[in-house]
């Protein structure tokens, strides 16, 4: 699903990335810990197509497709979901507004047709039913006002809604309190624990991974992989800190 | 040129035969020659037909305008306009007949694609010879529709004309109202209007009669070009309401650079007008060459108690923008409103804004006002709420949002606050923003690509003020900021 070999990326100039490799295979959850500016969030930026972030050498593929020749929505529309860390304010453009213009944006350009209104409003609450989320909310503009726990499951809620293959999810467990990080793990088994679907959950903490089972966990340091193992190294590095862990 | 000018006399003389005929007769030539002085307004006004007391009013107009100055105060850089180098009576200008749509520039084409237009409806637009009566069979059949509204209308005892019929066949009402609202002298460009105004529209909604239908539907379906220097007047009588939309979100080009138009709204006890503005005239190009230039007159009279007018305009045409509609709220608990979206690109300049004067006890005013900038552009709000000692517990409040995009572009806000009454309360809240870079990732992360980002955060801005619009012309203006922001980003 995901191939990510030797990639190295610069951030104004500063290297960030330095030779990382990953490969997620289909129908597996890996989970990527580390310490704060190890170039966790550049990964997953990187992976987005943020602009700012320059990738100086390596490649990555998507499911065979090279990832750099295509623009950040072209990435969506192949199924790619990134989930923020800070998911961002939009004044004036309400939630249903925003996922309906851009899941049928994705739909056009797969070639799928549209969504109508009343297709989209059962979909959209059939999710927000999933995660937990008061389908009311979907009608207020876009985290506007949402409290940092809403704004994460509301997160989950786009994630169902646009359904992808791959989700890239980057510190969603942060500032999560134990209700909404329970809902924010059974969400993302549910959508997305299926074997042709992948999902890579960024982490600082192992709390999250109490919920979600991830096949592999690696260990990101200094801009690459330094460790690589199976769920019990999140408790490892829980117990004895990313210093040793990483050693 | 020459041969095709007709002088003054012959045009008199021409003018004398179309009293004859009847008013239905063309005259193929309708031209006054160059530049403006007391026989061009003799010339119009009698192409007009129009009876002397409006030739002296014209006349009065045009004395005063020769003794006025053109304004400075506008944060504008308007080049030196030539008044004697432009015709004052070529318009109409018939546009270039064209065969078919292939003959549209595609730049043209492509808007009305995005806009939706139905292809029949482009076509007339676009000035595609017989296209109106295709148009009018194939689409909606406009003119049963069409005769169907004014029947209605008739019905209801609303008038509505245009304002050169209203002068013949209401003198007594224009008589009574034209000028009530914008004396002649009211400013340079106004009083340049009253001399030469072309053409326009006169609205009468009589005592207790709730306009049967939303004028803009009628417009919506009979697209006329609007004219160089129009005159509008509407006049709501006690207990009536309207709803009135001018304009266009399809682009207008004219071969007219400089447009000055005024509107006067006269209200009268516990009535409401609504009036709306889509205006997209053609901005000139990226580097800033050519573009109309927009000189707008538009005031509003709460002259009684209870009146309401509420101003709402789109506007993202122009190469200057210069427009500041306007309530006099004289009237007891009388209501002004004023919403606007203000977008400027590329090389264009906006000076935009209102003035709620306060008269009447327990007056309230509201003024939402959304500047978007984007290019090399200047976008000014200039407002003045200004409370009058008599006015009793006057409210007032005032939002004025700017948007940026980009990092050349200007967005200005001038507040003119006077308050000569202590009971008034007065609010007043300004923001400026730009786009950010994480909003605009955010939503291309889920799946919209640049230009669909950029339009739906800026919509989002606006909402207020577009919403405020009749349903059908919101949706088009949507689309339209969207089209206008092109290429501004990324």
């Amino acid at each position: 699903m995901l191939k990510i070999e030797n990639l190295h990326a610069t951030v104004a100039g500063k290297p960030i990335l330095n030779g990382l490799t990953l490969t997620v295979p289909a129908g597996e959850i890996h989970a990527i810990m580390g310490p704060n500016g190890a170039g966790k969030s550049t990964l997953a930026y990187v992976l987005g197509g943020r602009p700012g972030y320059e990738v100086t050498e390596g490649s990555v593929t998507f499911d065979g497709r090279d990832l750099f020749e295509m623009e950040p929505h072209e990435r969506a529309a192949a199924g790619m979901f990134l989930g923020f860390q800070y998911p961002v304010e939009i004044p004036g453009v309400s939630y249903l507004q925003f996922l309906r213009e851009s899941l049928n944006s994705q739909r056009r350009s797969r070639g799928e047709k549209e969504l109508s209104g009343a297709e989209f409003i059962r979909l959209s609450k059939d999710k927000a039913a999933l995660l937990g989320m008061d389908a009311e909310m979907l009608k207020r503009p876009v985290n506007v006002g949402f409290s940092g726990g809403e704004k994460k499951r509301a997160e989950m809620v786009q994630m169902g809604i646009m359904d992808p293959r791959l989700a890239i999810l980057d510190e969603t467990d942060s500032g999560l309190d134990i209700d909404a990080l329970k809902a924010v793990g059974a969400g993302i088994n549910s959508i997305m624990r299926a074997p042709d679907r992948s999902v890579l959950l960024i982490t600082h903490y192992q709390r999250l991974l109490d919920y979600v089972t991830p096949d592999a966990v690696h260990v990101l340091s200094r801009g690459k992989i330094v460790r690589s193992g199976g769920p019990e190294l999140a408790h490892e590095l829980e117990r004895e800190g990313y210093a040793e862990a990483a050693a | 040129m020459n041969e095709e000018v007709v002088t003054n006399r012959e045009a008199r003389e021409a003018l004398a035969k179309d009293y004859e005929w009847g008013f239905s007769s063309d005259i193929e030539q309708e031209f006054a020659p160059k530049g403006l002085n007391e026989e061009t307004v003799r010339f119009i006004s009698a192409k007009k037909g129009e009876p002397e007391w409006m030739l002296e009013w014209r006349l009065k107009g045009y004395r005063a305008w020769l003794e006025m100055e053109e304004v400075d105060w506008a944060k504008l850089t308007i080049p030196e306009i030539d008044y004697q180098d432009a015709y004052y009576y070529a318009a109409p200008k018939p546009k270039p007949k064209l065969g078919s749509l292939d003959e549209v520039d595609p730049e043209i084409l492509r808007v009305y694609e995005k806009l939706g237009i139905p292809i029949e409806e482009q076509k007339v637009l676009a000035g595609v010879e017989g296209a109106r009566k295709v148009a009018v069979d194939a689409v909606f059949d406009s003119v049963s529709v069409a005769t169907t509204f004014r029947e209605e209308l008739k019905a209801a005892g609303v008038i509505f004309l245009s304002i050169s019929e209203a002068i013949r066949e209401y003198p007594e009402l224009v008589k009574k109202y034209l000028g009530s609202v914008v004396p002649q002298r009211d400013n340079y460009f106004a009083c340049l209007n009253s001399a030469v105004f072309s053409d326009g529209t006169f609205v009468y909604v009589p005592e207790g009669v709730r306009c049967p239908m939303e004028l803009s539907t009628y417009f919506r379906i009979n697209a006329e070009n609007t004219g160089q220097f129009e005159r509008t007047l509407i006049v709501a009588d006690k207990g009536s309401y309207v709803s009135y939309l001018e304009g266009c979100t399809a682009p207008m080009r004219d071969e007219n650079q400089l447009h000055a138009a005024v509107v006067e709204i006269y209200a009268h006890e516990d009535a409401e007008v609504k009036y709306s503005t889509v205006q997209n005239w053609y901005p000139g190009d990226a580097e800033g060459k050519g573009g109309i230039f927009n000189f707008v007159t538009k005031r509003a009279l709460c002259a009684e108690a209870r009146s309401k007018v509420s101003w709402t305009q789109v506007e993202t045409g122009s190469a200057i923008t210069w427009k500041y509609p306007s309530c006099i709220l004289k009237g007891e608990d009388s209501v002004g409103e004023f919403y606007s979206v203000a977008l400027t690109n590329n090389y264009q300049q906006a000076d935009t804004g209102t003035k709620m004067i306060h008269i009447g006890a327990g007056s309230r005013s509201t003024i939402v006002s959304k500047g978007i900038s984007a290019g090399k552009s200047n976008n000014t709000y200039r407002g003045l709420v200004r409370v009058l000692p008599g006015a009793e517990n006057v409210r007032n409040f005032t939002q004025c949002d700017s948007l940026l995009l980009g990092s050349e572009c200007g967005a200005h806000t001038v507040p003119y606050i006077e308050v000569r009454n202590p009971t008034a309360t007065i609010e007043h809240e300004a923001t400026t923003s730009k786009i950010s870079e994480d909003q605009l990732f955010y939503a291309q992360m889920r799946g919209l690509d640049t230009e669909s980002a950029v339009a739906l955060i800026v919509n989002g801005f606006a909402r207020e003020v577009l919403k405020q619009l009749p349903m059908e012309f919101a949706v088009e203006a949507q689309k339209l900021l969207g089209i206008s922001l092109e290429g501004s980003v990324g």
